[in-house]
């Protein structure tokens, strides 16, 4: 259960220093600036951050999904000892969707309305883990039936439209794991759905993880999403990594300053205690075509001090399991 | 239902809104009735000045369309809507247009709810303008006092809504609600789209203009801590009608309807531990095909053979919070944490 066992000679996925860059007439803009992540077996990393943050993107980049015009400059992405970007193209989408699966915020725009649910279960099956046609049908019903779908056979009949949102979610799912990946990247994977459809989805995730052993990497805004489904948590914020540590230390004891704005700024479902004014942070979201020198949350950090402009946005090595990029700051409630 | 003798401002009685269905050619030869997609079937509620009512419920529970047909930017099939004692529904186009001079809409995405192509300054005083209620020369104090009101700076004014972030979209489409004077705002989803630290800003400046221009409002949101943060007084929708309604540290503290518990233990709440079953299976029904009885029954765990035949009246269970509910459990888990 618990978290970063550094012991481990090999993570499943250890990302180094990576870059990714976006082009356009003005100049390069960094959506992700020396980034380090690590996921272990049957562990869930969550990348939280609001918009523009860069976690979509990092997470697009394992896959070599990095819309153009982004690109990935420097970094290695190791997946399991091999430097996923050093291998050629052709092999690197046998990874796709086999060893490495992902679901998406949207599953309206991911599945294809012209073919049914069947189809594209089935379609999968086969190239990817080479099954006959009938194999495929079988093992696509159980699919279905595992992620919660009733009547699995008469659904693989229907067209995508023919599905809510929550149940489209749980087909992209059932496609996601066909394959038994060793990892799941999940994009905002219930931003679109209403609460208690979320709660179904986050929980069948839940199930499956602990049933495959597989590693999930979630991205979400939703800091209570995060907090509740995520083992491991990174903070970002413009494409920096400002805080990372297990869910629960960064939560209950935040040491950066952004990742503590971000909690006080979250309204309270207690309607007792609510009312009270919330404590935002204060102005505008960075651009990240001007960001200052040194840390990028300077404009709207309530402890800034000149020194940052100089400091290296990078994770302390204060408390091991614990990193913040914040060398002036610190929870006093830590221990 | 409150115990105030304040006369409402707004009061809606029984509205029903149907949106016609899709057929097929073939059945429309045959003579089948075209389906009908029952967005409002019933709804009630009262605002009195100076409140703020939050309407929560999924997608497809009616809060849209409920505030459209206050408006009246959609025309209901049956019930009443009565604002200031003039008849929305009744009334002619010079009365509407001072009954929407007085109800302001603010929209869920600040992207496309401002005119790309007018400047901050000229869609904020355009509502003024049309409405008579200020000279082409008074518009720089109006358009100044406007946009200080809701925390941007005067230079903004020149911009265009593609150099604004969000957040300040949001800002610029409140300023052009307020130009009118309104007193009544009905916002729609009006933070939903907005990063966690703008929401806060948002949530904020709202409280300030409730208070400070004794604004009612009707607060529409998906999410219960917005809600929370900001209403007097909360509905709980779903599928068309409102299921639960009252003060909302009654309503929170102690809800009575399973739906409503339901709502409050998926909230995915920060410093909680996840529960081991989602809160509610299944999904919500077709709003073509309304289940019989209680429109809840599909997916409640408390039904009773009552539920799936009659329809489950309003019962007061505590002072001006009503459910509508045969079962009305107690023993509900959830979000009421105890409030001492």
């Amino acid at each position: 259960m618990t978290a970063t066992t550094r012991s481990d000679a090999s993570p499943l996925l250890k990302i180094t220093d990576l870059t990714i860059g976006f082009a356009d007439s003005r100049g390069v803009v960094l959506a992700a600036d020396r980034l380090n992540l690590q996921v272990d077996q049957n562990q869930t990393l969550g990348l939280l951050g609001e918009s523009g943050c860069g976690k979509s993107v990092t997470l697009r980049s394992i896959l070599g999904l990095v819309p153009y015009p982004g690109e990935v400059i420097t970094g290695q992405i190791e997946w399991m000892g091999r430097d996923l970007r050093r291998i050629p193209r052709r092999e690197r989408a046998k990874f796709r969707g086999k060893e490495i699966s992902m679901i998406f915020q949207d599953p309206t725009s991911c599945l294809n309305p012209v073919f049914t649910i069947g189809n594209q279960m089935i379609e999968t099956l086969k190239v990817k883990l080479g099954m006959s046609a009938q194999d495929a049908h079988h093992r696509a019903v159980e699919l279905l039936d595992h992620v919660g779908i009733p009547s699995p056979e008469q659904r693989l009949k229907l067209y995508p439209h023919q599905l809510s949102g929550g149940m489209r979610q749980r087909v992209m799912i059932a496609i996601a794991i066909s394959t038994r990946p060793r990892l799941l990247l999940a994009d905002e994977p219930t931003t679109a759905l209403d609460v208690t459809i979320q709660d179904q989805i986050l929980k069948l995730l839940d199930d499956l993880k602990s049933e495959t052993g597989m590693s999930v990497i979630l991205v979400s805004h939703d800091v209570g999403v995060v907090a509740q489904n995520a083992d491991l948590v990174a903070v970002m914020y413009a494409g920096r990594i400002m805080e990372m540590g297990t869910a629960q230390q960064v939560i209950q004891h935040p040491r950066h300053p952004y990742t503590r704005g971000l909690l006080s700024a979250l309204p309270e479902i207690d309607a007792v205690r609510a009312r009270e004014p919330l404590t935002p942070i204060p102005g505008q979201p960075p651009n990240l075509a001007k960001l200052p020198p040194g840390c990028p949350f300077q404009p709207r950090c309530s402890h800034v001090r000149d020194e940052c402009e100089d400091i290296p946005v990078e994770l302390d090595r204060r408390y091991p399991e614990h990193g913040s990029a914040c060398p002036f700051v610190d929870a006093e409630v830590f221990s | 239902m409150t115990t105030d003798n304040l006369k409402p401002l707004l009061e809606v009685d029984d509205l029903v809104k149907t949106f016609a269905g899709k057929s097929s050619v073939l059945d429309h030869l045959r003579g089948k009735p075209q389906p009908r997609l029952i967005a409002l079937d019933g709804v009630s509620l009262t605002l009195p000045p100076n409140e703020v009512l939050g309407l929560v419920g999924e997608s497809g529970s009616g809060k849209t369309t409920l505030a459209r047909c206050i408006v009246r930017l959609e025309t209901p099939d049956s019930g009443s809507a009565t604002f200031d004692g003039q008849d929305v529904l009744a009334a002619g186009p010079a009365e509407l247009r001072q009954i929407r001079r007085d109800m302001q809409m603010i929209y869920q995405d600040p992207y496309t709810s401002l005119n790309p192509r007018m400047s901050v300054q000229t869609a904020v005083s355009e509502p003024a303008l049309v409405h008579g209620l200020v000279e082409k020369e008074g518009t720089e104090r109006l358009v100044r006092e406007l946009l200080g009101r809701v925390g941007l700076p005067f230079s903004v004014a020149e911009l265009r809504p593609r150099a604004l972030s969000g957040g300040q979209r949001q800002r610029v489409a409140i300023a052009r609600a307020l130009a009118l004077n309104p007193r009544v705002i009905i916002a729609d989803e009006a933070v939903s789209a907005l990063d966690v630290s703008i929401q806060a800003q948002i949530l904020n400046l709202f409280a300030e203009l409730i208070h400070d221009l004794g604004l009612a409002m009707i607060f529409i949101a998906h999410q219960l801590s917005v809600i929370a943060q900001l209403s007097d007084r909360v509905a709980i929708m779903y599928l068309g009608r409102i299921v639960e309604t009252g003060p909302t540290v009654s309503v929170f503290t102690n809800p009575r309807h399973p739906y409503t518990s339901a709502l409050l233990d998926a909230h995915p709440q920060v410093g909680e531990e996840k529960r081991q079953e989602p809160a509610l299976t299944g999904e919500i029904p077709s709003p073509y095909a309304i289940p019989k009885g209680c429109r809840f029954n599909t997916r409640c765990r408390f039904a009773e053979p009552e539920c799936f035949e009659v329809d489950p009246p309003p019962v007061e269970v505590a002072p001006g919070h009503v459910a509508w509910c045969h079962v009305l459990p107690e023993t509900l888990s959830g979000t009421h944490r105890s409030t001492d």
